[in-house]
C-alpha cells in the first residue's frame, strides 16, 4: 500500500490553508534504468482535497508533476479540531487517503 | 506534525486488520461519494503543444493577461526536478487553473477544479527537462486567460 501523505491544516482569520506532501515516484515513463530498459510511467493522476463532505480542492497530474507531490491551498472556513482529508489515484489504479486536524 | 501523522497510522495499525480494511474501503468512498470527479484528461496531458493542450481543454486563443495573473516561478532553476509554481489570480469567479511547461515531453503538468470558497492560488512543484515557458492557464467567469514566464534550467529534471 502507498506511503502516507503529510497534511498540515491551519485556520487563520476563517481561511484554511492546506499544505500536502504525497509520497509517490511519480515515473514519467521516459526514464531509462542503468540497462537501457524504460521505466513505465507511473504517477497520480487525480488528487480530491475535501473539508466536512465538501470539495475544496480538485486536481489532475501529469507526469510533469515532481516525484513527492507537493500542494499547498486555501480555502474560506474551517476551525480547529476540525478535519481536512485529501485522497489520490494514480495510473496504476492504486490510491490513498489521508486526513489531518485543522490546527489554529 | 509528522508525529501526529505517526500516532495516527499507529493506532490504525494497533486496532488491527479489520480496522485497515474499514479505513481502506473508507478511503475508496471518499474518493467516489459526493459530486463525481471529472475524468482525467487524457487528451490534454498527452498533447505535446500548449495550444493542443489548451484546446482539449476547451480554451482556444486565451486572453494572454499578466496583469489579473500572477505566475511565481524561480528565474533559474539549478534543480529541474523540482521547480516550484505559484499561480494566483485577482479574476473574478476562477474556476480552474493550470500549469503547462511547453518543452515538457507533455506539455500539460496539472489541473485544479477551483470550487467556490476557494482561493485562485495553488503552489505545487513541476519537472522541466530544459529551460523553457511556464504557462499558465486560467478560467474565470467561462472564460480563459494566460500568463507564461521563462525559468532558466540549468540541471534538467526528467532523468535519462
Amino acid at each position: 500500500m502507498a506511503n502516507p501523505m503529510k497534511i498540515r491544516a491551519t485556520v487563520k482569520e476563517g481561511v484554511t490553508e492546506v499544505k500536502i506532501l504525497m509520497q509517490h515516484e511519480m515515473e514519467t515513463g521516459l526514464r531509462k534504468e542503468a540497462d537501457g530498459t524504460l521505466v513505465p510511467a507511473w504517477f497520480i493522476t487525480e488528487v480530491k482535497a475535501q473539508y466536512q463532505g465538501r470539495t475544496v480542492l480538485e486536481a489532475q497530474f501529469g507526469q510533469s508533476v515532481s516525484k513527492n507531490p507537493y500542494l499547498l491551498f486555501r480555502f474560506k472556513g474551517g476551525a480547529a479540531g476540525e478535519k481536512v482529508s485529501v485522497s489520490w489515484v494514480d495510473n496504476k489504479g492504486e490510491s490513498r487517503s489521508d486526513e489531518a486536524t485543522i490546527a489554529a | 506534525m509528522s508525529n501526529e501523522v505517526d500516532l495516527g497510522r499507529r493506532k490504525a495499525l494497533q486496532s488491527g486488520g479489520g480496522m485497515s480494511l474499514l479505513a481502506l474501503f473508507g478511503g475508496l468512498s471518499l474518493l467516489r461519494s459526493g459530486d463525481v470527479l471529472a475524468e482525467w484528461n487524457k487528451a490534454a496531458f498527452s498533447s505535446k503543444a500548449v495550444d493542443e493542450a489548451f484546446g482539449s481543454m476547451g480554451a482556444t486563443n486565451p486572453e494572454n493577461n499578466a496583469a489579473l495573473i500572477q505566475l511565481t516561478v524561480p528565474e533559474i532553476a539549478e534543480n529541474g526536478a523540482v521547480v516550484p509554481v505559484t499561480v494566483s489570480s485577482s479574476l473574478p469567479n476562477v474556476e480552474q487553473i493550470a500549469i503547462l511547461v511547453d518543452k515538457n515531453p507533455s506539455v500539460l503538468a496539472a489541473s485544479f477544479t477551483i470550487p467556490q470558497g476557494t482561493e485562485a492560488m495553488v503552489t505545487t512543484r513541476v519537472k522541466m527537462g530544459q529551460t523553457a515557458n511556464v504557462v499558465a492557464l486560467v478560467k474565470s467567469n467561462g472564460k480563459f486567460y494566460r500568463m507564461a514566464k521563462e525559468v532558466k534550467v540549468t540541471a534538467g529534471g526528467c532523468g535519462g
